[in-house]
């Protein structure tokens, strides 16, 4: 082992949420290293779907609610600070975002689930929803097919390029005289109040700050630093079709058109572990409703499909804490590394810098989990 | 999958790429047709505009992608020639 290195901060997890705290924290002035596990890490941030989107989060944990929104709102500020400081255009675009139901009871569970987060965000960040009846859609989305009953839509979602969002905040971290270091899984650590080593890769890193932020790994290394993350896999599959030329004005929840062309049809949803082989019956479904969306997805050559591991808290809300035994121990664990990219990179990264998780948060402390004594 | 090589028998089929009429073996690729008639390009790709041809002839590269008989964005390496084909530019995304 050589000599250690020392940091202001050590972010284990080189994904979308470790990459955008990162370029936060970077941002901020603290000199960091990101260490990124390398191929053979699930790599949920190279699988996922792209979309930023609030419509579908938190329904029932407001707090959860409050933060995609805040996030969404960041978003715009995030894809222009990436402009400006390394010339990427990570293709946002946020015109809002329709989710399509197919029959009736579709239709009325999702009437019933945003009148449910409109009561939930109450009057300090209004929740403006519409359901959208079909001949009201097909003036916004002309190519619906007839199974198409109607769809909610709140004007804050949108869409982006989640591969050269990843690269963007990679060079930009690195830009700002970030240390990215490869092919780096944590090998060992120790943990003290505000005082950390960590290595990796043949190194030693040492900081007062470490945030973990290692997707489906935080679950074995949050205990390493007095913290607890529990998330499990959830999988999800994606088909793409060959690029077409543009034709959607805004995504779905299921089917969105890339800023290249290509259609991404997906939103599965399978509980079967660490398993990341596509299932041809899962195939068939995600296919067939988008065929019954859209009709004309029928006649587009399919050009390439995957699976990919979402990281999924015990209860579907994210993960937010600093540890209490080794202050300056972080964790962050969520699914939604593209949503929350605006909210990691300018709210919780300027948190961690300043050493304090702010108030909001602490309804996200693993802590929810414990185990209560019975009375 | 495996097909044999173009020049190995005669020329009898008449296919037509980007209008020009072109005689290739049976059996042969809309692909290697296109490489036969000399063309400059078979496609522009979808977002430069950028002009290509034919390229690892078996069905990883999609740099011969053409409209055949009217179809759009067609691999022309994964289809055989057909007498009367026409085999023609694809112009940027394929409209739908």
């Amino acid at each position: 082992m050589s000599a250690p290195e020392s940091f202001q901060a050590i972010i284990v997890g080189g994904g979308l949420v470790g990459s955008a705290i990162a370029w936060g924290l970077a941002r901020e002035g603290l000199r960091c290293v990101l260490l990124d596990e390398g191929d053979i890490a699930f790599r949920a941030s190279r699988g996922n779907f792209g979309l930023v989107w609030a419509q579908s989060k938190g329904q029932g944990a407001p707090h959860y609610q409050r933060w995609t929104r805040y996030s969404a709102n960041a978003w715009p500020e995030l894809a222009r600070e990436l402009a400006d400081a390394v010339g990427a255009d990570v293709g946002l675009h946020q015109p809002g975002g329709v989710h399509l139901c197919l029959s009736d009871k579709e239709m009325a569970d999702r009437a019933d689930r945003m009148a449910q987060m409109a009561r939930e965000a109450g009057n300090s960040l209004p929740f403006h929803y519409r359901m959208i009846e079909a001949p009201e859609l097909r003036g916004m989305l002309p190519q619906l097919g007839p199974s198409v009953v109607g769809a909610s839509f709140t004007p804050y979602d949108g869409h982006v390029d989640p591969l050269r969002l990843l690269h963007a905040l990679h060079r930009a971290f690195t830009g700002a005289g970030g240390v990215y270091v490869p092919n780096a899984k944590v090998e060992r650590s120790d943990a003290a109040p505000r005082d950390f080593r960590v290595m990796a890769a043949g190194r030693v890193f040492e900081a007062p700050r470490v945030v973990l932020a290692a997707g489906l790994g935080n679950a074995a290394l949050a205990p390493e630093f007095g913290l607890s993350a529990p998330v499990r896999p959830q999988q999800g599959q994606v088909l793409v079709t060959e690029r077409v030329a543009p034709i959607f004005t805004m995504p779905t929840t299921s089917v969105r058109q890339t800023m290249q062309g290509s259609l991404l049809l997906g939103d599965s949803v399978a509980e079967v572990g660490y398993d990341i082989s596509q299932k041809p019956a899962v195939m068939a479904e995600i296919a067939k409703r988008a065929v019954l969306s859209f009709p004309f997805i029928a006649r587009l050559n399919i050009v390439r499909a995957w699976s990919a591991l979402r990281i999924m808290p015990k209860d579907g809300v994210a993960i937010y804490d600093q540890s209490e035994r080794f202050p300056g121990a972080f964790t962050a664990n969520c699914h939604s590394g593209v949503t929350l990219a605006g909210a990691h990179a300018r709210l919780l990264a300027p948190m961690i810098a300043a050493g304090q998780l702010d108030g909001m948060l602490d309804p996200f402390s693993a802590r929810r989990f414990d185990v209560r004594d019975a009375a | 999958m495996y097909a044999t090589r173009p020049e190995a028998r005669p020329a009898t089929v008449e296919v037509f790429v980007d209008g020009v009429a072109v005689m290739v073996p049976a059996g042969a690729s809309a692909a290697a047709a296109v490489l036969l008639a000399g063309a400059a390009a078979i496609r522009e790709t979808s977002i430069s505009g950028a002009p290509r041809l034919p390229y690892c002839m078996m069905g990883v590269c999609f740099d011969c992608l053409a409209e055949v008989d009217g179809a759009p964005n067609v691999q022309a390496c994964m289809v055989a020639v057909a007498p009367g084909m026409r085999i023609s530019r694809q112009r940027g995304a394929r409209h739908v």
